[in-house]
């Protein structure tokens, strides 16, 4: 029997824990690509998830019936149709966005994050799970390249989501809109986010250690068999 | 053989369903992409031809070529769609024309994908408002490193030479080739 995880971790494991740019390291040719600013980041996010949660809620609802086989070739033409709704709405409601997005919408379709999410979970869970995974997933994408498209647009244009936040002092570093800003800030964010997770770990070794040694052995077992 | 038929429906019945909604979507986006992409032209065909109060275009001369017509219904110049090669890839711009193709009126850049911070310049003032009024006989001319002293002279910008020249360069090849057709009566 396998071991069922709480509704709310469903979805929250997408955002921290299992986040899909910063701890699964997916999907990362658009993350790079776009996030020359803040709303860029906001519109491809928002783009992906709106596909993940689709393709996620459809493939759970049709797993049973999709024969193994073949079940790579179904997700992608799934995936490819939700893609091009989205291409095509972009383009007739908001030219302006998908003039700045060019050619990354349609690359969703071979977005590592997506069809990876529909074959490590939409097709093997229930569909009310799979929309929780896809939102979470979503909103942790959504969440990263907003953090990485606003720290390149603060530092390489003096703007957030259009706004000026920098004085006109401030000599904008162009580099930070150029690749490497991305691979750069990518890279540093990157870095934090794991000394964090290793000091947060680190600590809680130790407090355990610290208990085991006030409370003793058996005890310990005891409180971990209850739990 | 049971397996094999299955896989075949269920692989295209979902090839049928996803194409016919796609077919349904596009059949409603088509002319909603299609009116957007009128109305960024024809707002750039007024921007640069701000006398401007109607347009026709002109067929069948190779490029994209519009006629502008001013209040008083009278040939206030044109608007030439022209396209080039940059520094990393395509530039296409709107350069409005008086009527005997002497200067231009204003410029814009409508697609470029130059290098951002620098090459990205030529799209926004100072360097575009230096085509405002510029004289085109016997061709635009650029400079480097300092103020231009003649009419038809614009000044590069500063780390991005070779998109300004770009862009000089586009100018000269459309406006000769409509003076050319021009000569050749194909523009009455």
């Amino acid at each position: 029997m396998k071991k069922q995880v709480s509704l709310k971790r469903e979805f929250l494991k997408g955002v921290w824990d299992n986040n899909p740019v910063l701890k699964q390291l997916l999907g990362l040719c658009p993350v790079l690509a776009v996030t020359v600013s803040a709303i860029n980041g906001l519109a491809m996010g928002l783009a992906a998830t709106f596909v993940l949660f689709m393709a996620s809620l459809l493939i759970s609802t049709i797993r049973k019936t999709i024969p193994p086989q073949v079940r790579i070739a179904s997700f992608i033409v799934i995936i490819a149709t939700f893609v091009t709704i989205v291409d095509l709405v972009m383009k007739a409601k908001f030219p302006d966005l998908s003039k700045a997005l060019g050619p990354f919408i349609p690359l969703i379709v071979v977005n590592c994050m997506i069809l990876g999410r529909q074959e490590a979970f939409a097709s093997k869970n229930s569909p009310g799970r799979a929309i929780l995974d896809a939102l979470g997933m979503g909103a942790g994408f959504t969440i990263a390249l907003i953090i990485l498209g606003g720290i390149r647009e603060i530092i390489g244009s003096r703007t957030f989501f259009g706004f000026q936040v920098m004085p006109n002092q401030f000599e904008p570093w162009l580099i930070m809109i150029l690749p490497a800003g991305a691979f750069l800030t990518l890279g540093l964010i990157l870095g934090a986010v794991n000394i964090y997770t290793d000091r947060k770990k680190r600590l809680e070794h130790e407090s355990i250690i610290a208990h085991y040694k006030r409370v003793g052995r058996e005890e310990l077992i005891e409180e971990l068999e209850v739990k | 053989m049971n397996k094999v038929i299955q896989m075949l429906l269920v692989l295209t019945s979902i090839g049928i369903i996803s194409g016919g909604l796609l077919a349904v979507i596009s059949e409603w986006a088509d002319p909603l992409i299609a009116a957007n992409q009128k109305a960024a032209t024809e707002a750039a065909i007024f921007r640069v031809q701000p006398e401007g109060k109607s347009y026709k275009q002109i067929e069948n001369v190779g490029f994209e070529l519009y006629k502008v017509i001013n209040e008083k219904n009278e040939d206030a110049g044109f608007a030439l769609v022209y396209d080039g090669n940059g520094f990393s890839g395509k530039i296409r711009l709107i350069a409005g024309l008086s009527e005997d193709l002497s200067n231009i009126s204003a410029i814009e850049i409508l697609d470029q994908i130059e290098t951002p911070g620098l090459g990205t310049k030529i799209t926004e003032e100072p360097f575009t408002s230096q085509f405002l009024k510029l004289e085109t006989n016997p061709k635009i001319e650029w400079i480097k490193g300092a103020e231009p002293t003649k009419p038809n002279e614009i000044q590069t910008i500063t780390g991005a030479t070779i998109s300004s020249k770009a862009v000089v360069a586009i100018l000269n090849d459309g406006i000769s080739r409509l003076k050319k057709l021009r000569d050749s009566g194909g523009l009455k």
